[in-house]
């Protein structure tokens, strides 16, 4: 299957990336010849084949539920682009 | 400067009071100044591991040791190490620091390792030939106009420049043994579930390992004792026992499995192809069985790692947000701005590409017809990987179509730069143990990598099978 700029402009959008003119059509072509690389596994049957989806070798390994500290509020604050006292700082969400 | 191939010699130099770790550390930093063309390291920690050398040539003197007393290691930069800058190569994680430090770091220090550095690699470990790192090319060492291999390019550029003694780097579809091969070292992909991941950057989170490179199997086998093992902070770290790895075993003969669809040589360099045969040839004469089998879905494992990987990347990488850490655009008015332009402005090409490719293959209407289908054929590959592991010890494959190519060769063309990885993936589809070790040089001059994929857990196995392809 081909994919079309539409596609690539609901998908740039899904993904929260922007492309302009230029790289748009070069993405295109590279997602087309993907998908197109892709569909080698067409030829195989695999109605029967159940999906591989957990690589675990054991299930559920889980560690005590204790509270612990790990790190501080100043902390998880250190590498934030922007911050105001307490907070992340982010762009105004809501006009009024 | 004394070149050491194994950290025994090492330690046998600082034993016999010949060398003092400070000494050495210093050795390690005269030769990165001497080379900055080759961009292996994104930063020096000089001061921190002159210190490092000091404590341990201290220790030393008190009659201390450990088993990593001597070791010099360089470290990816998607692995996180307390206090220290951490980008994956990438802007979006500009001024970033780690707030802790990965376990295997953390199980490294705590037996001597001392560490010079961070590693350059593709930007988030997606790359065959470190093109892609935000912050420039690394060369590789043994001739600067061929690549040095990807992802992991500075972890093999590193050490086989003789900028440190080890180093670590990450392995998704191949990214430590292509490069490994590349530089003419010994590169572990471990089991799936052998090694932490606390503290490394996830790409692909049903591939993703960390694993150790060096210049003999031995060092190789050491790191991966030292680091292997459950950790409460990673629940896809398997809670088996982990076996004896040194000293590897080598008096035992085994039985390697040849892939019959390899051995017309179509699409291999016929020097690697010859230098291949002659390999297996020597293996016969050693006493050791040579199975020919069928792998009729080899010419599927790419297309479904690339599809699989690149579905796991793009939800791995929606993290990336600009609003929490790391790089946020200044030309964003708005949240949803903030996001698309952080993240359009901070990922690289081929970061962006694969989380486009990742998204389609995840959304609504495709998600069946190719990621659905990719973890199917996924089971295809496993299975049929088992099978053969069950009348062999291990699958005997070059580890590359040929030895590294020039810059530029495969750069305009992501589907070729993906072929790269064809004997590499399937160890990463399948969760199976792969080294690549060092075993001839083209008339090019440069190296050439023989592979080995064994059974799950099967780490002190590999190490044995390796030394067998070395004798």
């Amino acid at each position: 299957m081909k994919i079309d700029l539409n596609t690539v402009d609901r998908l740039a959008h899904l993904a929260r990336l922007e492309f302009d003119e230029a790289t748009k059509g070069k993405m295109l072509d590279d997602m087309n010849r993907f998908l197109e690389f892709a569909e080698k596994l067409n030829e195989l049957d695999i109605a029967e084949v159940e999906p591989l989806i957990y690589m675990n070798s054991d299930h559920n390994v889980l560690r005590k539920d204790e509270v612990m500290q790990v790190i501080d509020h100043e902390a998880a604050l250190k590498n934030a682009p922007k911050r105001d006292s307490d907070f992340f700082r982010v762009p105004k969400v809501i006009d009024k | 400067m004394k070149q050491y191939t194994q950290l025994a010699e090492i330690q046998a130099d600082l034993r016999a009071g010949s060398l003092r770790c400070e000494d050495l550390v210093r050795q390690y930093l005269a030769a990165i100044a001497a080379r900055p063309e080759i961009n292996a390291f994104l930063e020096v920690f000089e001061a921190e591991v002159i210190a490092q050398a000091q404590a341990q040539d201290a220790a030393i003197a008190r009659g201390e040791w450990q088993l990593l007393t001597g070791l010099v290691l360089g470290i990816k930069d998607n692995i996180a190490y307390k206090g220290h800058v951490f980008s994956a190569s990438s802007k979006i994680l500009d001024g970033f620091e780690s707030l802790f430090s990965a376990t295997v770091v953390e199980r490294l220090l705590a037996e001597g390792a001392m560490i010079i550095g961070r590693l350059n690699c593709d930007e988030f470990a997606m790359g065959s030939s470190n093109e892609n790192s935000a912050f420039g090319r690394v060369l590789n060492p043994i001739n600067t106009d061929y690549v040095p291999g990807g992802s992991s390019g500075g972890s093999a550029a590193a050490v086989a420049a003789g900028f440190c003694h080890a180093s670590l780097g990450t392995d998704t579809g191949g990214s430590i043994r292509q490069p490994a091969a590349y530089c003419g070292l010994v590169g572990l992909k471990p089991s799936y579930g052998r090694i932490s991941r606390h503290g490394i950057i996830a790409f692909g989170s049903s591939f993703d390992q960390v694993g150790p490179f060096a210049k003999s199997i031995e060092d190789v086998a050491l790191l991966t004792q030292v680091m292997a093992g459950p950790d409460a902070y990673d629940t896809t770290c398997s809670t088996l026992e982990v076996g004896q790895y040194v000293p590897i075993a080598t008096d035992k003969k085994y039985k390697f499995a040849v892939i019959k669809e390899l051995l017309s040589g179509e699409g291999l360099d016929p020097e690697l192809q010859a230098a291949f045969q002659q390999k297996v040839a020597q293996l016969k004469a050693a006493g050791h069985e040579i199975v020919e089998v069928s792998f009729p879905y080899l010419p599927y494992a790419i297309p479904t790692y690339y599809i699989l990987a690149t579905a796991e990347a793009s939800s791995n990488l929606s993290r990336y947000s600009g609003v929490h850490y790391g790089y946020r655009s200044g030309n964003a008015t708005d949240l949803e701005s903030t996001y698309k332009k952080s993240r359009t402005e901070g990922f690289g090409e081929e970061v962006k590409r694969r989380i486009m490719m990742g998204t389609f293959v995840l959304s609504e209407g495709y998600y069946d017809a190719y990621y659905g289908r990719g973890q199917k054929v996924r089971r295809l590959l496993r299975d049929k990987s088992l099978e053969i592991l069950q009348q062999t010890d291990a699958i005997l494959t070059p580890t590359t179509t040929g030895t590294a190519f020039k810059f530029g060769e495969k750069s305009d063309d992501p589907i070729q730069m993906y072929l790269e990885d064809i004997f590499t993936v399937l160890a990463n589809l399948t969760g199976l143990p792969a080294i690549s070790v060092p075993f001839a040089t083209h008339s090019n001059g440069m190296p050439l990598g023989i592979q080995l994929m064994g059974r799950p857990f099967a780490e002190a196995e590999i190490f044995a099978l390796a030394k067998a392809l070395q004798a």
